[in-house]
C-alpha cells in the first residue's frame, strides 16, 4: 500500500512558479560558470595552458 | 513563512503555505530596477574616469558585482521596510506588502546576492574593491535602513552616502584604492541626495508622516525644509563643477556644469519662495525631476570627456 505523502502540499500556481524561479536559477548559475571560464582565460591567458607539470 | 494546518477530503492534515508566488519579475522588482540603472550608470563612470585600465571583461564583471550588490540593498531595504511599505501610495505595489514574496524569501535572496556579489568582486576584480562593496551594503542595510531612517530626520543626508559609494566602488575597481577625484564623484552624489529627496518628501510628505518616517517635512516643517533644500543646491552647485578644478574634466564640463549647478539653485529659489497651494507642489516636482536629470548630465558629460579623451 502507498502512503499519503504528508507535509506542505503545493498548489498548482505555486508549483508552476517554482518552475520559472528554477528554470531562471538554472540560467544564472550557467552564465555564473561561463563567466569564470571566460575571467579565468583573461586573467591567465596562454599560461592556463602553459604551467610546469 | 507561514504555514496553516488543514485537513483535506481523506482527513489528512496537510500544510498550506503562502510562500512560494513569487515569480521572476517579482524577485527583479525585489531589485529595485530603478536605483540600479543609476547605480550601474555612475560606478561605470568611475571605473571609465580611474586612472589606468582594467580588461574590458572584469570591467564589466566589476559593474555587474556592483550592480547585484545594489540590487541585494534594495532586497534587504524592503525586507526590512515592508511595515511601511504598506502604509506608503509610492511603495505599496512592491512584492512584499502586494504579497507576492514573503519576507523571509527577500530576506534570503538579499543575503545571497549580497554575498554572491561581494565575493565575485573580490575573486575576480580586486579585494579592497570586493570590501569597498561589502561596506556600501552594510551602510544601506545596517546604517540607513535599520537605524537612521527611521530615527533622524537627517536620515537620508548620512544614508545617502551609500547611494554616493558606487563610483568609488568602480573606480577602486581599476585603481584597488580610493582618490581625491573618486571623493569628488562620490561627493557630487552626497550632496545631491539630500535636495533631492527633500523635494519628493514635500509633495508626499503625507506618505512619510502615516509610515512614521520621519523626513524632515515631517518632523521639521516645510519651511525648514525649504530652507535645507537652498542651502544643499548652493553647496552643491560648485561642488558639481568641482572636477574641472581639480582637472579631470575640461572647460566644457566647467561651463556646462556652472549653468546646471546655477539652474538647480534657481530652482531650489523657486521652492524656497512658492509655499503655499499647487504651485509649491508644482515648483517642488519641477526640482525633482531637474534633480535626477541634473546628475545624469553631470555624470554623462564627464563619461563623454573620458572616453574622447582616451580615445
Amino acid at each position: 500500500m502507498v502512503k499519503e505523502e504528508q507535509g506542505i502540499k503545493l498548489t498548482p500556481e505555486q508549483t508552476k512558479r517554482r518552475r520559472s524561479r528554477s528554470v531562471a536559477i538554472a540560467v544564472v548559475l550557467a552564465a555564473l560558470v561561463a563567466l569564470f571560464y571566460v575571467v579565468t582565460i583573461v586573467k591567465l591567458g596562454p599560461g592556463v595552458i602553459d604551467r610546469p607539470l | 513563512m507561514s504555514l496553516v494546518e488543514r485537513q483535506d477530503t481523506i482527513g489528512q492534515n496537510t500544510a498550506v503555505w503562502d510562500g512560494g508566488m513569487g515569480s521572476v519579475s517579482d524577485y527583479v522588482a525585489l531589485l529595485k530596477p530603478r536605483v540600479m540603472s543609476l547605480v550601474i550608470f555612475t560606478a561605470f563612470v568611475g571605473l571609465m574616469l580611474a586612472p589606468g585600465s582594467v580588461h574590458p571583461v572584469l570591467g564589466a564583471v566589476a559593474i555587474l558585482c556592483i550592480a547585484i550588490g545594489a540590487g541585494a540593498s534594495g532586497a534587504l531595504n524592503m525586507w526590512y521596510d515592508a511595515d511601511i511599505d504598506e502604509i506608503m501610495s509610492r511603495t505599496r505595489k512592491r512584492p512584499i506588502p502586494a504579497g507576492k514574496i514573503t519576507r523571509d524569501e527577500a530576506l534570503a535572496f538579499g543575503i545571497t546576492l549580497s554575498i554572491g556579489s561581494i565575493v565575485t568582486l573580490g575573486l575576480l576584480v580586486n579585494w579592497f574593491a570586493g570590501a569597498f562593496l561589502a561596506f556600501t551594503i552594510f551602510f544601506y542595510v545596517i546604517i540607513y535602513t535599520m537605524w537612521l531612517k527611521r530615527s533622524t530626520p537627517q536620515n537620508i543626508v548620512i544614508g545617502g552616502a551609500a547611494g554616493a559609494f558606487p563610483p568609488m566602488v568602480g573606480w577602486a575597481s581599476v585603481t584597488g584604492g580610493v582618490s581625491l577625484e573618486s571623493f569628488v564623484l562620490f561627493l557630487i552624489i552626497f550632496m545631491w541626495t539630500p535636495p533631492h529627496f527633500w523635494a519628493l518628501a514635500l509633495f508626499k510628505s503625507g506618505d512619510y508622516r502615516a509610515a512614521g518616517v520621519p523626513m524632515l517635512p515631517v518632523v521639521a516643517g516645510e519651511t525648514s525644509t525649504r530652507h535645507h533644500i537652498l542651502a544643499y543646491s548652493l553647496l552643491l552647485a560648485p561642488i558639481g563643477i568641482a572636477p574641472y578644478f581639480l582637472g579631470f574634466a575640461t572647460p566644457v564640463y566647467g561651463i556646462a556644469s556652472a549653468a546646471l549647478g546655477l539652474a538647480f539653485v534657481a530652482l531650489a529659489v523657486d521652492v524656497w519662495r512658492k509655499r503655499e497651494g499647487d504651485e509649491a507642489r508644482k515648483a517642488c516636482v519641477r526640482l525633482f525631476k531637474f534633480s535626477i536629470f541634473y546628475l545624469f548630465l553631470l555624470f554623462a558629460l564627464l563619461l563623454g570627456e573620458s572616453l574622447i579623451v582616451g580615445a
